[in-house]
């Protein structure tokens, strides 16, 4: 770490770096945690309302929504072992294509949202105000638990952006990519939690 | 025993790179700075909320009650108490001394990260300034007592968002110190330094640090869903929508049941350090001690429902709760045994700090035996939101970890600042503020079984007497502080030069100059024995 006020010995530590990120990567699943709870909390109670409310949702855009982000995935491991062969356009590249996936997700989620907005299936939608309580309670949750998996999305695909500039710039290199390998991580995070939202809210039907 | 090598370095409170002066502090990587950055925020914010209790206490005089009304009593307290809890009581230790301290004890230069550590100062600030603005912009200020419990903080009309907000962004600061101080430990410590050879001070910090990694996301996303239902009404906590406020509850305690542990695990390990040093022994039952603070750890995050007996959980979920809640004392009593047997037959060299340390010990043991008594289940009912609870966890909160506190600050102050306070001033600050902090807390616990509720504006005459004492008390209490604190101030500007071990402590810090040199050790120690041996035990 640079510092600004006094010169610390140079000191690196790739393996603090990724234990760092592992730590941090546990609060982010603790944070989802919290949200698990109530989810299973309010499945328990309202088993039959979960049921209807999870035919609401598109399984096929779920579906095609888990395929392109386990493909970012598998593209920022390549990535990583581009820039481990030190294949710098590679590397670029396959950034990229991630970065072009995570949008592609973003696009496909912004149309399912829209939908459901469409037919008033929102938070204090008077549509919804209709509905038995435990699909009101579904959608709350659907519209919160995908809202801030969204924002991780839109933060991981920040990181990356960075690390693109940085490889590009040089900062990350054959053997200095411990921040590429952390913003995978990240990545893979974001991912994971995806992997449980899907079954829990499009195929609850 | 100081190093001072041929060439001297410049201490750590010298400017030496491009920046000077304030900017230099605000943009320093350097963790003893940080810890300081940290003590003068935190003590500003203390004697805020320290007022705001006084001005409290004030009006539970009957003649004094016009001076504010109702409404903002309700806000007074909710303030006190999110400025006490978030800004100092659970940062405190660890934020402060576990910065300035955690890499000088293993022998490291710095933390892992030192710059997250200084964005963690920021989210700290931030937060912090949030939860103040809080109170003046919007429509008033919160008025939900600092537990922000639904469906109250979601029908409130007051300012509820902007203070959770401020409180999600310093769980923020404190998770990723936890981060910090995990990665440190593990991979930092100096050569030799074996995970039993660490001071027990690392040790708390350790397993403090777990907590925070695993509870703080929790009332992050329990906060989170507090603003989401009051920007759009989300339901999950609304009856009206199918929601249930009791899950707030649950997980608002899964996070805050073990941040009490945040609070006081760390004021242990300041306290574990303590000791030894002053009666020349060292620690009895250091394993115990460690695997205790683990213990504690683990056990307390499975304790939170007992601050939900009268919200009508099963009875099995509540004899379960009981159960584990007395459980957790015990860890808590090996620590206190391990302590007092520490000092039996040492040669007790006897100090402020270990006064203050020893002001620790007994007003912790009467926290902890109230709290013991509220985790039987029909006597919480009784004391239930009494004027019992507020006296029981003040006397765990400011007599355990605020005490604790004090200890630390003037145990490590000569090295911190590298000056020395004085003695006969700390001395005469202790008489008003121990006799005021029983006066007004014990006084609190008869209260709350004669039945006084807790967070009420006015009380029946029958309480009068019971609130004239404690008031009082205050006063006494108010008084200590203001003389404590003014002490260390003049101290710091005028106080004599220390010596690099004025107290004869053996662990790392005590080898180096004080203040210590920018990069703490010359040559990072290799060492080769436990944290606490004293030569003076091998003579006899």
């Amino acid at each position: 770490m640079s510092d600004t006020t006094h010169a610390h010995a140079v000191h690196r530590d790739d393996f603090g770096a990724r234990l760092g990120m592992w730590l941090f990567l546990v609060t982010e699943m603790v944070l989802f945690g919290g949200l698990f709870i109530a989810y299973s909390y309010m499945r328990s109670q309202y088993p039959a309302e979960f049921h209807h409310a999870g035919g609401e949702l598109n399984a096929t855009l779920g579906i095609t929504n888990t395929l392109v982000l386990l493909t970012s995935s598998l593209t920022v491991v390549l990535s990583i072992v581009a820039i481990q062969r030190g294949e710098k356009r590679k590397t670029m590249a396959f950034l990229a294509t991630t970065l072009g996936l995570g949008v592609v997700f973003l696009v496909i989620k912004s149309f399912e949202w829209a939908t459901k907005f469409h037919h008033g299936l929102y938070p204090n939608a008077q549509h919804l105000a209709t509905l038995p309580h435990g699909e009101q309670v579904f959608f709350g949750l659907y519209f919160t638990m995908t809202g801030l998996h969204g924002l991780h999305v839109i933060a991981g695909l920040s990181v990356l952006a960075y690390m693109l500039v940085k490889v590009a710039k040089d900062e990350i290199t054959q053997d200095r990519y411990v921040h590429l390998e952390n913003g995978g991580l990240y990545w893979h995070l974001v991912d994971v939690i995806w992997i449980f939202l899907l079954p829990l809210f499009y195929l609850a039907a | 025993m100081s190093t001072h090598a041929t060439t001297v370095q410049p201490s750590y409170l010298e400017d030496t790179g491009a920046r000077k002066g304030l900017m230099a502090w605000l943009t320093s990587t350097d963790h003893k700075r940080i810890g300081l950055l940290y003590l003068y925020s935190m003590i500003s914010f203390f004697f805020v909320a320290v007022a705001i209790g006084f001005v409290m206490r004030l009006v539970q005089l009957t003649r004094f009650q016009h001076l504010i009304t109702a409404e903002t009593y309700n806000a007074l307290f909710t303030v006190h108490g999110v400025i006490m809890i978030f800004l100092f009581v659970v940062p405190g230790l660890p934020a402060v001394f576990g910065n300035f301290f955690l890499p000088i004890l293993i022998g490291a230069k710095d933390v892992s990260f030192p710059r997250l550590n200084l964005a963690s100062w920021y989210f700290y600030m931030a937060g912090a300034i949030v939860a103040v603005l809080s109170l003046f912009l919007g429509h008033g200020a919160p008025d939900t007592g600092w537990t922000f419990y639904v469906p109250f903080s979601l029908r409130t009309g007051t300012n509820v968002s902007m203070a959770v907000f401020g409180a999600f962004l310093l769980g923020f600061s404190s998770m990723l110190t936890g981060i910090n101080f995990i990665t440190t430990i593990h991979r930092l410590r100096a050569p030799g330094m074996k995970w039993f050879r660490m001071p027990l001070f690392c040790w708390s910090l350790y397993s403090t640090a777990w907590i925070q990694l695993l509870a703080t996301p929790i009332l992050a996303i329990t906060l989170v869903l507090v603003i989401l239902e009051r920007a759009f009404g989300i339901g999950i906590f609304d009856p009206a929508k199918g929601g249930d406020p009791l899950l707030y509850q649950h997980l608002f305690w899964i996070y805050s049941h073990p941040a009490v542990y945040i609070m006081i695990l760390p004021a242990m390990g300041a306290i574990t350090e303590i000791l030894p040093t002053f009666a020349k022994r060292t620690i009895f039952g250091y394993k115990a001690i460690a695997f205790s603070s683990m213990a504690i750890a683990g056990v307390g995050s499975l304790v939170w429902a007992h601050h939900m007996f009268t919200s009508g959980l099963s009875q099995f979920a509540l004899m379960t709760f009981s159960l584990l809640t007395m459980v957790v004392a015990v860890p808590s009593a090996i620590k206190v045994f391990n302590w007092v047997s520490t000092l039996y037959k040492g040669s007790i060299d006897f100090q402020p700090p270990l006064l203050f340390a020893l002001t620790f010990i007994f007003l912790f043991c009467i926290g902890g035996l109230t709290g013991v008594m509220q985790g039987a289940l029909a006597v919480n009912v009784h004391i239930h939101d009494t004027y019992f609870i507020v006296g029981h966890f003040h006397y765990v909160m400011f007599g355990g970890t605020g005490m604790a506190f004090f200890a630390a600050l003037l145990y490590w102050f000569p090295k911190m600042f590298g000056k020395m306070y004085s003695k006969k001033a700390i001395y005469a600050s202790w008489f008003p503020m121990f006799i005021g902090f029983n006066m007004l807390y014990f006084t609190m616990l008869v209260l709350g079984v004669m039945g006084m509720p807790r967070r009420y504006f006015h009380h029946l005459p029958q309480f009068n007497t019971g609130h004239e004492i404690a008031t009082v008390g205050s006063w006494f209490l108010v008084l200590g502080l203001v003389m404590f604190f003014g002490t260390l101030v003049h101290a710091a500007f005028k106080g004599e030069k220390a010596e690099g071990n004025p107290w004869g402590g053996v662990t790392l810090e005590w080898t180096l100059p004080s203040p210590p040199i920018a990069e703490n050790f010359e040559v990072i120690p290799t060492i080769t024995e436990g944290p606490y041996h004293f030569p003076q035990e091998d003579n006899g």
